[in-house]
C-alpha cells in the first residue's frame, strides 16, 4: 500500500516509526497505564494533606512528577500530543492508499490471479453479459465492465467501500476530539505559570486584595472554577484551583443568589438542590433571573453555571448562655452569626467563640443495628420486599462552634436545638470533643414539662449550692426516719453523710465519688459503700429539687416515675457537665437561616468540537465494523466463467456470501 | 461446522414473514395504547422516546427472531404482575402469584435460580457430550432472562407505588445494574449461540453470569441492596436511562468475550498437546467437546466489536451527561478514567487483530485479561476509589 520512494533518511524513519502501528499500540498502552496513576492517588487535594500522607521527601518527589494533578502535568500532555501526532501521521500515511483503493475497481485482475484467490471457482456455461450486469446491480454492487483483448469480459464489482471511509471518520475523529479537549484544557494557563505571568495565590485573603498576577481576565478562552455565594449576596469572580494555590477568574457578569433550596423525599433523602439567581451583564446591565438545578445548568455568554454544592451562608443566631461556674445566675441572651468568630467574656476570662456551620436538617438513621439474628424466613421476607421502613429521622437544627481560650486551646461543641425523645423522655443534646479527629461525646440534659432546661439548671444550681445542704439533708433524713430506713440513733450520722455525699458530688460528679472510693475504701467494701452513696444521692435529689423549686417560688415536681426519672437523668447530666470543659452552656434558641450556594462555572468552547468528533467516531466505528467491503469478479470467457471474491476481513461471512453468489450465477446460467 | 444460511438474499422487506408483521403490529399497538392512556402526561422527550423505543423494539424483533416471542412474553408476565398489585405495594407479600413469582424480587430470585440450573445443565451437557442437556441449558437460560426482564419491568412499576416522585427506571444503582448485566450477557450469548451453532460454550459463559448472580444474592440478603431508593438529584437525568444500558451492553460483551477467550485457550491447549504427541493422538478433553478454536475466536471478535461500539457510545453519552451534571464533559473522575482505560485496551486489541492480523492464543489471553480491567472499572472503582460517581458505592 505504501510507496517508499522516499530517501531512507532519519526523517523518513522517524515518520515511519511515529505512524507505525507498533508505536500507536505502545502509546495506547502507556496512556492507559499513566491514567491509572491519577485514579489511585486522589487528585487536587490541598498540598498539606499530601505532605502529611507521604512525608517531606516523597511529597517533593511526587510534586516534581506532577502526581497531584496528573492529567494536567507536562508529561501526560506530551503523551496525548504524541497520540495526536501518531494518529495524524497514520492518516496521512494510509490515507492516499485507502482513497485510491476505494476508487479502484481492480479491473486489471487476470485469470491467474483470480484463480489464486481463496474464494474462486470456475463454472461451466455461457451467460449473457446483461444478465451478469443485472444481477450485480440487483445485489447492490457497483462495477466496471472490461472487454479484454482475448475476448473475455471481466466484471469487476465492489460493495461496502464505506468501510474504508470508516477508517477516516474514526481516526480523524480522535484528532478532532483531542484538539477540542486541548482548547478546553488549561494549557495556556500552564504556560502562563511557567513563564511567571500567572502566579497562583496561596494566602487566604479577601478577594479584592488578590494581586493582578493571580487574576485572569473575563476574556479568558476557557476556564472552570467555583464560587460560594450567600443568599442576597453577589459574586463576579470564580476561583480556580492551581497547584498549591488558586487563581481568580473574572466573569463577564455578576451573579446574585436570591434563594437556595433543598427538597427532600419522604425518607429524608435529598430530592432537589436549586438556586434562584439573577445574572447581571457587566456591560449592558441587563438582568436575567433564572433557576439553576443539578443536571440543569444555565448558559450565559458561553459560560455554563452549575449547581455544585451548598452550605450555610452565615446565619444570624440567637443563643442562651448559661454560666456554668455561677449556676444561680439567670441565662443571658447572646447573638452571633454562623461561620463568624466573636469574642466571649466569661468569669473574667477572654475566649474566642468560633461558630461553624448552621445545619437546619440533620437526618440520622435512628434504627438500631441491622439484626444478624434474623431467621431464614425473615430474611426471605426482606429479600422479597423492595421497600423497607428506614428509621431515618430529622433531628432538627444544629450549630457547631469552637470555644478557644486565651492560650489558643479549643474545644468543639455541637448544639442541637430541638428536643430528642428517648424512651418517652425529652432531652437536649450537646456534643463535645477536644480534638477534631475524635468523635463527639454527647451530653443529654433532661427537659422539664415545658420542654425547657430551666428546671435542670435549677436542680444543678441547688446541687452545687452548699448553703442549701443543711436544709436538704434535714429533709432527706426526716424522710428516711419516717420510712424507717434508718434508726433515730443514726440520724446525726446520716445527715452528715448526706451533706458529705452532696458536697463530693458537687465537686466532681460521680467520678469524684468513685475516686474517693478508690483511694479510701478497701477494695472488698467498695461495692457496698458505692451502693450506699448512690442510694443517698437518689434519695437526696428529690429534696434538692424541692428546695430549689421552693426557693424559686415554684410548685414542687409531682412525685411520680416520670419526674423521678427526670431527677436521675439530672444527676447524670450534672455529673457529665463536669467534663464539658466550657465556662458557659450555649443553648441554640433561634436562627434565621441564610444559605449559600456553591456554583461551578465553566467556559468550554471546545465542547462542540468534542461532540462533533464523538459523532464522527461512532459513525466511523459503525462503518468499520458493520460495513463489509467485498469485491466480486466475474470473468466470462467462452463457455466458462470464473467467479472470485475477496473481502478485507470476516472470512466466515465471506464463505456463505461466496456460496450464495456462485449458486445464483449458476442459476442464471441454467436459466439462460 | 455447517452454517444454516439460505442462498437467497432478497431485500429486507421481502424477507419479513407474517409473524414479523404480527409482532410489529403488536408492539405498535401497545405503544399506541400507552399513548392513549398517558399521552397527556408525556412531554416531547417522552413522546420521542416512546416512538423511538417502539421502532427500536420492532427492529430488534426483525433482526433477531426469538426476540419476537421473548419480549412480548416478558411484557405479558410483567403486565400480569402489575395488574395483581391493585396499586398497593403490600400485596407483593400477600397475593400468591406476586409473592412467589411475579413481584420484582421474586422474579429476580427466579432468574438467579434458573441461571444456576442453566449453568449446571450446560456443564452436565458438556461432560456427557449431550446435546439434549445443552439444549435444556439454553432453555433454562432463556427462562432466566425472561424472569429477569420481567422482574425489571415490575420493579420499575413498584418504584412508582412507593411514591410518584420515587419512580424511576431500574438502572440507578449497583444492584439493578447487576441484574441488567446478567440479562444482557445472557441475551447476547443466546444470540451468538444460535448464530454460530456453538451451544457448547454456554458452560463457560454461564460461569460469569453465575458469579454475578452470586453477587446479587449476597448483595440483597446481606446488604438489603434491593431496596428501591429514590433518585438523588445527580441521577435525575435523561442521560442515565441510555448511558447505563449502553454501558452494560459493553460490559456484557466484554465479559462474554473473556469467557470465550478461556474456552478458546482450553481448546488451543488441547490442540498443542495433540500436536506434541504426534498426529495419532486423540484430541483432548475440551477439544472433543468445544467448537473449533477459530469459531470461538470469531465469536469473541464479534462480541468485542459490539462491546466496543456500545462502550464508545456509552462513554460519549456519559460525557454529555457529565457536561450537564458536573460542569464538564470530562473531569478525569476515576470512573471516567477507567472507562477510558477499558476503551483504550479494546482499541489496542482490535488494532492488533485487524491490522496486525493476530489470532488465537495471545488475543484470547488478552480478552481474558480485558475482563479484569473491565471489572475494575465496573466494580473496583466503586469499592476502592472515590470520586464523583460515589453513589455507586458498595
Ligand atoms: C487513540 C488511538 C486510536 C484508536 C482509538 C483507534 C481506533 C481504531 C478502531 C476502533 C479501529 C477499527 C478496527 C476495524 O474494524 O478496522 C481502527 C482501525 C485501524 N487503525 Fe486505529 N485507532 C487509533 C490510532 C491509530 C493509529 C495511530 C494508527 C496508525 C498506525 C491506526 C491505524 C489503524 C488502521 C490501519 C486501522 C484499520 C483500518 C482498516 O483496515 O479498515 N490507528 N482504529
Amino acid at each position: 500500500m505504501k510507496t517508499s520512494k522516499r530517501q531512507a533518511g532519519f526523517g523518513s524513519s522517524l515518520f515511519e516509526l511515529l505512524s507505525s502501528m507498533r508505536f500507536a499500540i505502545g502509546l495506547l498502552t502507556i496512556l492507559a497505564i499513566a491514567s491509572v496513576v491519577g485514579t489511585v492517588l486522589k487528585q487536587n487535594e490541598p498540598y498539606p494533606n499530601y505532605a502529611f500522607e507521604f512525608g517531606p521527601f516523597w511529597f517533593r518527589v511526587f510534586e516534581t512528577l506532577g502526581l497531584y494533578d496528573v492529567y494536567h502535568s507536562g508529561w501526560f500532555l506530551v503523551i496525548l500530543a504524541f497520540l495526536v501526532l501518531s494518529t495524524s501521521l497514520c492518516i496521512t500515511r494510509n490515507g492516499p492508499g485507502f482513497v485510491k483503493d476505494m476508487r479502484a475497481f481492480r479491473d486489471k485482475a487476470s485469470n491467474v490471479s483470480l484463480a489464486a484467490m481463496k474464494h474462486s471457482i470456475e463454472l461451466e456455461g455461457r451467460i449473457a453479459p446483461e444478465a451478469v450486469a443485472g444481477y450485480l446491480g440487483r445485489e447492490g454492487f457497483r462495477f466496471k465492465v472490461r472487454e479484454r483483448e482475448d475476448g473475455a469480459t471481466l466484471f469487476a464489482a465492489k460493495k461496502g467501500v464505506a468501510n474504508k471511509l470508516g477508517y477516516f471518520f474514526a481516526h480523524i475523529a480522535l484528532v478532532v476530539i483531542c484538539i477540542g479537549g486541548l482548547i478546553d484544557g488549561n494549557l495556556p494557563l500552564k504556560l502562563g505559570e511557567l513563564v511567571g505571568r500567572v502566579v497562583p495565590e496561596t494566602r487566604d485573603i479577601p478577594q479584592s486584595q488578590i494581586p493582578e498576577q493571580s487574576r485572569l481576565s473575563a476574556g479568558n478562552l476557557s476556564f472552570r472554577g467555583n464560587v460560594t455565594i450567600a443568599e442576597n449576596k453577589s459574586a463576579d469572580v470564580i476561583f480556580q484551583n492551581a497547584g498549591n494555590g488558586y487563581l481568580v477568574q473574572e466573569l463577564p457578569f455578576i451573579i446574585t443568589l436570591k434563594k437556595f433550596y433543598v427538597d427532600y423525599y419522604n425518607n429524608g433523602m435529598p430530592k432537589l438542590f436549586a438556586s434562584d439567581i439573577i445574572v447581571t451583564d457587566k456591560r449592558t446591565g441587563k438582568e436575567t433571573p433564572a433557576t439553576v438545578k443539578v443536571n440543569h445548568p444555565l448558559i450565559v455568554d458561553g459560560v455554563a453555571i452549575y449547581q455544585a454544592s451548598f452550605g450555610d451562608g452565615g446565619s444570624p443566631l440567637e443563643l442562651k448562655g448559661w454560666n456554668l461556674a455561677q449556676p444561680a445566675m439567670a441565662p443571658v441572651t447572646l447573638r452571633g452569626t454562623s461561620l463568624a468568630t466573636q469574642p466571649l467574656k466569661a468569669n473574667g476570662r477572654d475566649y474566642q467563640l468560633e461558630f461553624g456551620e448552621l445545619r437546619v436538617f440533620n437526618i440520622e438513621n435512628m434504627g438500631g443495628a441491622q439484626g444478624d439474628a434474623k431467621t431464614f424466613s425473615e430474611r426471605m421476607h426482606d429479600a422479597r420486599e423492595v421497600k423497607h421502613e428506614k428509621a431515618l429521622k430529622n433531628v432538627g437544627p444544629s450549630i457547631s462552634f469552637k470555644l478557644r481560650d486565651a492560650q489558643g486551646q479549643a474545644r468543639e461543641y455541637q448544639q442541637y436545638m430541638a428536643p430528642i425523645t428517648q424512651e418517652g423522655a425529652s432531652y437536649l443534646i450537646s456534643g463535645v470533643r477536644s480534638e477534631v479527629a475524635k468523635p463527639f461525646q454527647f451530653l443529654r440534659l433532661p427537659l422539664d414539662d415545658d420542654g425547657k432546661i430551666d428546671t435542670f439548671m435549677r436542680l444543678r444550681a441547688a446541687l452545687l449550692n452548699s448553703a442549701l445542704y443543711d436544709e436538704i439533708a434535714a429533709r432527706t433524713t426526716a424522710k428516711a426516719l419516717q420510712g424507717q430506713a434508718i434508726s433515730p440513733a443514726m440520724q446525726q450520722q446520716f445527715q452528715s453523710s448526706v451533706k458529705w455525699v452532696l458536697a463530693r458530688f458537687a465537686q466532681g460528679g460521680f467520678s469524684a465519688l468513685e475516686q474517693f472510693l478508690d483511694e479510701r475504701v478497701p477494695a472488698d467494701k467498695r461495692q457496698a459503700v458505692a451502693q450506699t452513696y448512690v442510694k443517698i444521692l437518689q434519695g437526696a435529689v428529690v429534696d434538692v429539687m424541692d428546695v430549689a423549686q421552693a426557693k424559686a417560688g415554684l410548685a414542687p415536681l409531682p412525685e411520680d416515675g416520670k419526674h423521678y426519672r427526670f431527677l436521675l437523668d439530672g444527676l447524670v447530666g450534672v455529673s457529665a457537665l463536669n467534663d464539658y470543659g466550657a465556662p458557659v452552656f450555649l443553648q441554640l434558641t433561634g436562627f434565621e437561616q441564610v444559605q449559600a450556594s456553591g456554583l461551578q462555572m465553566t467556559r468550554s468552547p471546545g465542547k462542540n468540537l468534542v461532540y462533533f468528533g464523538s459523532l464522527m467516531l461512532v459513525i466511523g466505528i459503525i462503518l468499520m465494523f458493520y460495513v463489509r467491503e467485498v469485491r466480486l469478479w466475474v470473468l466470462c470467457y467462452g463457455d466458462r466463467m470464473r467467479v472470485a471474491m475477496s473481502s478485507n476481513r470476516h472470512s466466515r461471512d465471506l464463505d456463505s456470501d461466496f456460496a450464495r453468489h456462485t449458486e445464483s450465477l449458476n442459476q442464471l446460467v441454467r436459466d439462460a | 461446522m455447517e452454517l444454516v444460511h439460505s442462498y437467497e438474499n432478497p431485500s429486507l422487506l421481502k424477507r419479513l414473514s407474517a409473524v414479523d408483521w404480527g409482532y410489529a403490529l403488536l408492539v405498535l399497538a401497545a405503544a399506541a395504547y400507552t399513548y392513549v392512556l398517558y399521552g397527556e402526561m408525556l412531554d416531547y422527550y417522552e413522546k420521542a422516546i416512546l416512538a423511538g423505543a417502539s421502532l427500536g423494539l420492532v427492529a430488534m424483533g426483525w433482526f433477531w427472531k426469538p426476540w419476537r416471542a421473548f419480549f412480548p412474553a416478558s411484557g405479558l408476565l410483567a403486565l400480569g404482575g402489575i395488574s395483581l398489585y391493585h396499586g398497593d405495594l403490600a400485596r407483593g407479600q400477600s397475593a400468591f402469584w406476586l409473592k412467589y413469582a411475579l413481584s420484582s424480587q421474586s422474579a429476580i430470585m427466579w432468574m438467579c435460580t434458573l441461571f444456576f440450573l442453566a449453568t449446571a445443565m450446560f456443564w452436565a451437557g458438556l461432560i456427557r457430550r449431550s446435546d439434549t442437556l445443552q439444549k435444556l441449558g439454553s432453555g433454562l437460560t432463556w427462562s432466566a432472562a425472561l424472569m429477569g426482564l420481567t422482574g425489571m419491568f415490575v420493579r420499575w412499576y413498584e418504584s412508582y407505588l412507593i411514591g410518584s416522585d420515587v419512580g424511576h427506571i431500574p438502572v440507578s444503582n449497583l444492584y439493578e445494574v447487576f441484574v441488567l448485566f446478567c440479562l444482557i450477557t445472557a441475551l447476547m450469548y443466546l444470540y451468538y449461540e444460535a448464530k454460530f451453532a456453538a451451544r457448547q460454550v454456554g458452560a463457560f459463559v454461564l460461569l460469569v453470569i453465575t458469579a454475578a448472580v452470586g453477587f446479587i444474592l449476597w448483595y440483597s440478603f446481606d446488604r438489603q441492596a434491593h431496596e428501591i431508593q429514590p433518585l438523588i438529584p445527580a441521577l435525575q437525568s435523561w442521560w442515565m436511562k441510555i448511558h447505563v444500558p449502553a454501558n452494560f451492553v459493553g460490559y456484557g460483551s466484554f465479559a462474554l468475550s473473556a469467557m470465550l477467550g478461556i474456552a478458546e485457550l482450553l481448546v488451543l491447549r488441547d490442540a498443542k498437546r495433540a500436536e506434541l504427541a504426534g498426529g495419532e493422538a486423540q484430541p483432548g478433553w475440551f477439544a472433543r467437546r468445544l467448537p473449533a478454536a477459530d469459531v470461538i475466536d470469531e465469536m469473541m471478535y464479534k462480541a468485542i466489536t459490539v462491546g466496543f461500539l456500545f462502550f464508545t457510545i456509552a462513554t460519549i453519552l456519559g460525557a454529555m451527561w457529565a457536561a450537564d451534571a458536573w460542569g464538564g464533559y470530562w473531569s478525569w473522575d476515576p470512573k471516567e478514567t477507567w472507562a477510558l482505560i477499558v476503551w483504550l485496551n479494546y482499541a489496542a486489541w482490535l488494532h492488533i487483530r485487524l491490522v496486525k492480523g493476530w489470532r488465537g492464543e495471545p488475543l484470547a489471553w488478552w480478552a481474558v485479561i480485558g475482563i479484569v480491567v473491565t471489572s475494575f472499572a465496573f466494580l473496583g472503582v466503586n469499592m476502592f476509589l472515590s470520586g464523583l460517581h460515589s453513589y455507586g458505592g458498595l
